[in-house]
This record gives C-alpha cells, sequence and structure tokens, in this order.
C-alpha cells in the first residue's frame, strides 16, 4: 500500500503510522462524560471509504490525513493535516 | 436469531436448545459455516490471563473445551499440551509475575519458570544470552494447547442441528428492523424474518451489524494473519508464545508449524496477506529455533480482529430491547467461543446478565469501567 505523502511523494504505507479514524474532539469544557468517553472510544470504523489520520513517521514527521477505501486498501488522497481542522 | 455461523453463533444457538429448550432458533452466516474468524485462528486455547474477569471466563472455556469432545459426540482434537509464553525482558516477567498470582487466585495452573526449565520444555529453543532478544524465563501454562478448530465448528453445527436449531448459510443479514427501541426482524438476502431478539455473533463485521441496529460499536477492525509451513515430524509439543517478538508457535497433529502474530499495524476489511508479515514472521521465528531454517512457508492467511480499546469483548445488552452484543472478540475469540455460547444463551433465555460476562457490557465505555486485558496476544509487553 502506497500513500501519497503531500511532501515525500508515494512511500510505502510501513513508513507511517497508522493514528486514528478522524474524530471531531467535542469542546472539553462543557463536554459530558458520556460526550467525551464516547469521543474516545466510538469509531465508526466503516467499511468503504474512510478518512484517517496518519503520521509519516519515516519520512518527513508530519501528519497527513488518508482518504483509502478499507476494503480494498486503495487510497485515493493524502493532505497535510496541519492545512485543516480534522480533531 | 443470531448472526453468524461461526464457533459463538453455533455454541450460542446448541446451548439455548440443549440448556433451555429453546429451539426456535436460526442461525444466519452470509458464506459457509466456519468461514471467518473461526477457520482463521491459529487454535489456540488459554486461560492464563491478566485481569480476575477475563481468567475466570476463558477457564470457564477450558473447562467447556475439555469435556466437548465427549459432550458433542465429536472429536475436536483438543490437546492439552502446554503453553509457554516467553519473557525476554524485566518487565515481562514483572507481567508475568503478576498473571501468574491472578492465575492462582483463580485457580489457574500457571507458573513462571527460569530459562533452564524453558530449555528442557522445549530445546529448540535459542537461550545464548547473545541472541537479540534473550530468553529470561517464562509463564508456563501446562492445560494450554490445541484443538483443532473446524472440528469445533461442526460439532457445534452438527449439535445444534440435531436439536432442532435451523441453520442457514448463504444468508446475508441486510438490515435489522427496529420499532421505538426493540427488535422487530432482519432482512437478509434470501427475505425477511421477523423475530423479537437478534444476536450478533459476527467478528469483523460486527460494526456493520451494530450499525444497522443504530447501536455505536467502540471497535476497530485489524487483520491479523497466519502462516503454516510444510509438515515435519513432531518435535514440539508446548505451544510456544513471544509478545515482545509477536510471534506465536505450536505444531499440529499433522506435523505443519503453525505461526501467528500481532494484528496489522493498519485497520482494514481486506484479508490479503503481505509480504511484510511473512518476512517479520520469519525472522522472529528464525530468532527463537534458529534450526527452523530449512522449513517452507505453504501458505499464509489472515483473519479480520475487531479490537476494543481494552482487549476485552463486549456482550451483553444493548438500547435497543432484543439486539444483544457477542463482539469484539480480538484476538481471543476462538479460546472463548463455549463460554460465550454458554453465558449468551443463558442471557437470551433468562432475560438476567451471567456474573461471568457482567463486567463486558457495552455500558462500561460510557461509564469508564474498562477491563484492561494486556494478558491478550495483540499486546506487546
Amino acid at each position: 500500500m502506497l500513500i501519497p505523502c503531500p511532501l515525500c511523494g508515494p512511500r510505502d504505507a510501513l513508513e507511517f503510522r497508522f493514528v486514528d479514524e478522524t474524530v471531531r474532539r467535542p469542546e472539553p469544557q462543557s463536554a459530558s462524560p458520556e460526550q467525551w468517553r464516547s469521543y474516545l472510544y466510538l469509531r465508526a470504523n466503516r467499511a468503504g471509504a474512510v478518512t484517517e489520520l496518519w503520521l509519516h513517521r519515516s519520512g518527513c514527521r508530519q501528519y497527513v490525513v488518508v482518504e483509502r477505501d478499507s476494503l480494498t486498501n486503495t487510497v485515493t488522497a493524502a493532505r497535510l493535516a496541519r492545512k485543516e481542522a480534522v480533531s | 436469531m443470531i448472526v453468524g455461523g461461526g464457533v459463538h453463533g453455533l455454541a450460542t444457538a446448541y446451548y439455548l436448545a440443549r440448556n433451555h429448550g429453546l429451539t426456535n432458533v436460526a442461525v444466519l452466516e452470509q458464506s459457509y459455516l466456519g468461514s471467518g474468524g473461526s477457520g482463521r485462528n491459529t487454535a489456540i486455547i488459554r486461560s492464563n490471563y491478566l485481569t480476575p474477569e477475563g481468567v475466570r471466563f476463558y477457564d470457564r472455556s477450558v473447562k467447556l473445551y475439555e469435556e466437548l469432545s465427549t459432550d458433542l459426540n465429536f472429536n475436536v482434537m483438543f490437546s492439552q499440551r502446554g503453553h509457554l509464553t516467553l519473557a525476554h525482558n524485566d518487565a515481562s516477567l514483572r507481567t508475568m509475575r503478576w498473571r501468574a498470582e491472578v492465575n492462582a487466585l483463580q485457580g489457574v495452573d500457571s507458573d513462571v519458570i527460569g530459562a533452564a526449565e524453558v530449555g528442557r520444555l522445549v530445546p529448540q529453543l535459542d537461550l545464548s544470552d547473545t541472541a537479540h532478544h534473550p530468553i529470561l524465563g517464562g509463564l508456563y501454562h501446562p492445560p494450554g494447547g490445541i484443538i483443532r478448530h473446524d472440528a469445533v465448528v461442526w460439532g457445534y453445527a452438527r449439535a445444534a442441528d440435531a436439536l432442532g436449531v435451523h441453520l442457514h448459510q448463504g444468508t446475508e443479514v441486510t438490515g435489522i428492523d427496529v420499532e421505538g427501541d426493540a427488535v422487530r426482524g432482519v432482512q437478509t438476502s434470501r427475505g425477511p424474518i421477523s423475530t423479537p431478539v437478534v444476536v450478533n455473533c459476527t467478528a469483523g463485521w460486527a460494526t456493520l451489524i451494530a450499525d444497522m441496529a443504530g447501536v455505536r460499536l467502540p471497535i476497530t477492525t485489524f487483520p491479523l494473519q497466519a502462516a503454516v509451513t510444510e509438515p515435519v515430524r513432531p518435535f514440539l509439543k508446548t505451544v510456544v508464545v513471544s509478545g515482545s517478538l509477536h510471534v506465536y508457535v505450536s505444531q499440529t497433529a499433522r506435523g505443519e508449524l503453525v505461526f501467528g502474530a500481532a494484528v496489522d499495524p493498519f485497520p482494514s476489511y481486506s484479508m490479503r496477506g503481505s509480504l511484510q508479515f511473512t518476512e517479520s514472521v520469519a525472522g522472529h521465528v528464525l530468532e527463537l529455533m534458529p534450526a527452523l531454517a530449512p522449513l517452507r512457508v505453504l501458505r499464509q492467511w489472515a483473519g479480520l480482529c475487531d479490537m476494543t480499546p481494552d482487549f476485552s469483548p463486549v456482550m451483553g445488552v444493548t438500547p435497543v430491547d432484543g439486539f444483544y452484543l457477542d463482539v469484539g472478540w480480538g484476538t481471543y475469540g476462538f479460546k472463548a467461543g463455549p463460554v460465550a455460547g454458554e453465558t449468551m444463551a443463558e442471557l437470551v433465555a433468562t432475560g438476567k446478565t451471567p456474573e461471568l460476562i457482567a463486567g463486558f457490557d457495552l455500558a462500561r465505555f460510557a461509564e469508564g469501567r474498562l477491563v484492561g486485558e494486556r494478558g491478550a496476544a495483540a499486546v506487546g509487553h
């Protein structure tokens, strides 16, 4: 599986560390314990198109938002995470 | 209505019929019986876990497995040849001592042994202190062993069928009808079925089935790969596990060596194998047993593991009345098959959650009562 790193170009997925599917963090001050634990533990775990956060550990060490098909492992897009608020 | 024709679904159906006299039960399987995790695991049975909840639960499973051939009148070839987890550093030894004490308290035969005794059990291991990961000792668990996993599936299926349970292969669940907060029926690829009870006994697809009932799960699905070598003359009695090297090795009754590993480094529903796995598992096995170098790998495969945040399963009721969970079986589902079936059957038949699975409820995640099971196979120490 190749991930097209926006800075380094196409690289083997083994250079990256999978972090998590993208989940929006609730406001820490106002979230109820249930909302906070949902954010911590519950996952969509979709079969098909997924948006995830990866870290290019052995490359540019940037966090990358990866769009992938979880049934086929085909990667369709990768963007720098710092350019968007994902979590 | 039970979704999933693996060991969990079939055992649940069998115990519903045998222990509770309920035979108006159907098992729906999208492929063939035992086609999922039940036929893809490395067939290791043990109960030397870390949490008291885990140890009690898996110990009951070992007891049921010990009686299973007689119970089902079908030889499941359970071989209690001993299970040895290797320690390569002080942290592993400390966790093992902890596990051994928890095990002893629950009456499970399990003890920490030194390197010399490890060598007596498995002379093929490289015990030199120049090894990259020297072996300092191990956690030895004599009642652990291996089993013929297909036979367990066939045995439960035949026994359940004989008691009047309906088994439907090639029947994919495409929807679950929920009215108000209660289950009314399921939609399948072969038509609708009305039912007040649906038990989700799937692995790999657990999230997708729960989505149909509107129940969110704390699960991420990772593939786990395994491989088997050409058969050789029996030489390895004990099941050998190394948490640090992420590998476990056993020799089947046919003489093949079965290798398993930790889950793949990223989640997926794809069951394709990878060269990275083969290279890594072969390297780690040779670090442990250099004499295996001439052996050839015959085939490799993958199964889907539904990993939970605390490495314990999710069992019991949900906010939807009549929708039950027996999911989140990570890397420990097959060894739990009989006890999961027994307890889920009791829950469905009596409406009361058995003590043995009370700690594994879905509500523990919302309420912050996790059962951190660091004795699970995917967890490095």
